[in-house]
C-alpha cells in the first residue's frame, strides 16, 4: 500500500471557519474517554497525516484542539478519541449521532512516517496518549514491509483506562508486531504487567542506531520515556515527541500555544526530542 | 556433574561478575518452579530467599481491606525478585504471586549472607547490582506516586 494521501484540508479559505461534520458514530472506550466518527463532507476529500489535530467546535460552547486518531488511509470519516475534561469535550459528549459538530483542519506537524521507513520504530504511549499515535501505526502496519521491527510499549492508570482494548488484542496476536501493555497499579483479575511505562523500555530489543521513536503522553511521562530511550542507545534527533499546549487558533497567530521559540499549534505538535530537549527543562515555559 | 553457574551467568543481574564470585553464589542456588497462581511468598513471612526469574511472571501485592489485593509491580523474564532478605528483620512486605508459570532461580537467603560476611568483596558485588535495582525501582515507584495519567482536579 502506498503511503497515506496528501493531506487535504477541509476548509482552507478562510481558515477560521468551521466546516460542519455529521457524527456517524460515539462510543465510550473507558469511563472518562470516547471516540468520535464523524463523516467529512463529500466535496471536502478531507485527508490528514498520523499526528495532526483537528479544531473541534461545539456549537454555542467552545472550540478545541483533538488529535486525529483514525486511519490515514481512510477519508471516508475523521475519528477523534478524546477524554471529558471540560465543558467542550463534555459537550462533544452529549451530542449522538446525526448531530452536526464544526471541524477546522487538519493541523500541525506528523508524526515522521517517511524517515521511519526502513529503520525499526518503537511507539511509547501513556493514558490517552495512543489516541494520537494510532494513526501512525495503522500507516505503519499498511505498508508492514517497508519498516523494521515494530514494538508498542504502552501505560495506563489502570485495566480500566486501556483504550481499544480489542485492537491491542488484535495487534498482539500479529507475529510481526511487539505490543507490551503495563498499568501502575491493578486491582482485580490483571495478569499484565504492572508499573511505569518507563519499566518496559529495557526490555526493548531493536537496532537502536536504526530505531525511530515515537512518545506521546503527560509531559513528564515523556521526559522520563526519552531518558530510557536515550540509554538504550536510540539519538536523540530519532526520537519524537507530541507535545501539548493551550492551542486556540491552531494556525500559528495567536500565540497561545508559545513553547520558547515554537508555537506548538504550528510547529508542532511532533517534535524531535533534540529540538524540545532544553525547553522540557525549563519551568513555566 | 553440571551446576547452575552458566545459569546464572547469563542472568542479567549477575552479567558480567567473575567466575570466583558466580561459584560462591551457586552454592547458595536452586532451581524453582511455580505454578500460576501460587505463592513464592506471603507478606510478614521470613524472606529464606529472592528470586531470579527465568521465565514467566511475578506479581508484587498488597492486601488492602475491603478492596482486595493490589499489584503494585511484577517482574518478568530476566528480572530479580526480592530484596527483603538483604534487611533485617528479613520479611516480606508483600505478597508475590506467580501470575503465569514461572521459573526461577532461588538464592537461599542464609547462604548468602554468611558468604558475604566471610568476605566482604562478594558482598560489595552484589550490593552494587542491588542497589542500581533499588535505584531503577525507586524511579519507577516516584513516577507511579505521580499519577500521571489521572484527571487534574
Amino acid at each position: 500500500m502506498e503511503p497515506a494521501p496528501d493531506v487535504v484540508a477541509i476548509a482552507t479559505v478562510p481558515p477560521m471557519n468551521p466546516v460542519p461534520c455529521r457524527i456517524a458514530r460515539s462510543g465510550d472506550e473507558t469511563g472518562d474517554t470516547f471516540t468520535l466518527e464523524l463523516e467529512p463532507p463529500s466535496e471536502s476529500g478531507f485527508s490528514f497525516r498520523p499526528g495532526q489535530f483537528n479544531m473541534i467546535y461545539v456549537h454555542g460552547v467552545g472550540e478545541v484542539p483533538i488529535s486525529i486518531s483514525g486511519d490515514p488511509h481512510r477519508t471516508d470519516s475523521i475519528v477523534h478519541t478524546t477524554r471529558m475534561v471540560g465543558l467542550v469535550t463534555w459537550g462533544m459528549k452529549k451530542h449522538r449521532r446525526g448531530d452536526f459538530l464544526g471541524i477546522r483542519g487538519p493541523y500541525g506537524t506528523p508524526w515522521p512516517m517517511d524517515v521511519a521507513e526502513g529503520n525499526d520504530v518503537v511507539i511509547v504511549a501513556g493514558g490517552i496518549g495512543l489516541a494520537p499515535l494510532r494513526p501512525a501505526i495503522y500507516d505503519i502496519l499498511a505498508r508492514r514491509d517497508r519498516f523494521g521491527k515494530l514494538v508498542l510499549l504502552y501505560g495506563t492508570r489502570g485495566p480500566s483506562d486501556i483504550l481499544y482494548v480489542r485492537q491491542l488484542e488484535e495487534w498482539r496476536a500479529r507475529f510481526d508486531f511487539d505490543v507490551h501493555v503495563t498499568v501502575d497499579r491493578a486491582i482485580g483479575p490483571w495478569k499484565g504487567n504492572v508499573g511505569v511505562v518507563t519499566t518496559l523500555i529495557p526490555k526493548v530489543r531493536v537496532d537502536p542506531e536504526n530505531t525511530i521513536a515515537m512518545v506521546c503522553g503527560p509531559e513528564v511521562m515523556m521526559r522520563f520515556v526519552a531518558m530510557d530511550l536515550l540509554k538504550l542507545g536510540i539519538p536523540e534527533e530519532k526520537i519524537f515527541v507530541s507535545m501539548e499546549r493551550n492551542m486556540k487558533c491552531g494556525i500559528g497567530l495567536c500565540g497561545h500555544c508559545q513553547f520558547g521559540p515554537h508555537f506548538v499549534c504550528r510547529d508542532g505538535p511532533v517534535f524531535s526530542y533534540a529540538a524540545v530537549r532544553r525547553l522540557l527543562g525549563i519551568r513555566e515555559i | 556433574m553440571e551446576t547452575l553457574q552458566p545459569v546464572l551467568a547469563a542472568h542479567p543481574f549477575f552479567q558480567n561478575l567473575e567466575p570466583e564470585y558466580l561459584s560462591l553464589i551457586t552454592g547458595c542456588a536452586s532451581n524453582v518452579k511455580f505454578d500460576a497462581g501460587t505463592y513464592l511468598f506471603r507478606e510478614g513471612e521470613e524472606a529464606h530467599h529472592f528470586y531470579l526469574i527465568r521465565q514467566g511472571k511475578v506479581g508484587l501485592e498488597i492486601f488492602i481491606p475491603e478492596l482486595g489485593p493490589v499489584k503494585v509491580q511484577t517482574a518478568g523474564e530476566g528480572e530479580l525478585v526480592g530484596w527483603s532478605w538483604l534487611v533485617p528483620p528479613y520479611e516480606w512486605h508483600f505478597d508475590g504471586q506467580a501470575l503465569e508459570l514461572t521459573r526461577a532461580i532461588a538464592l537461599d537467603a542464609k547462604c548468602l549472607r554468611s558468604k558475604c560476611e566471610e568476605d566482604h568483596d562478594l558482598g560489595y558485588q552484589l550490593l552494587k547490582r542491588f542497589i542500581s535495582i533499588l535505584e531503577q525501582r525507586l524511579q519507577a515507584t516516584r513516577l507511579q506516586l505521580l499519577d500521571l495519567y489521572g484527571t487534574r482536579t
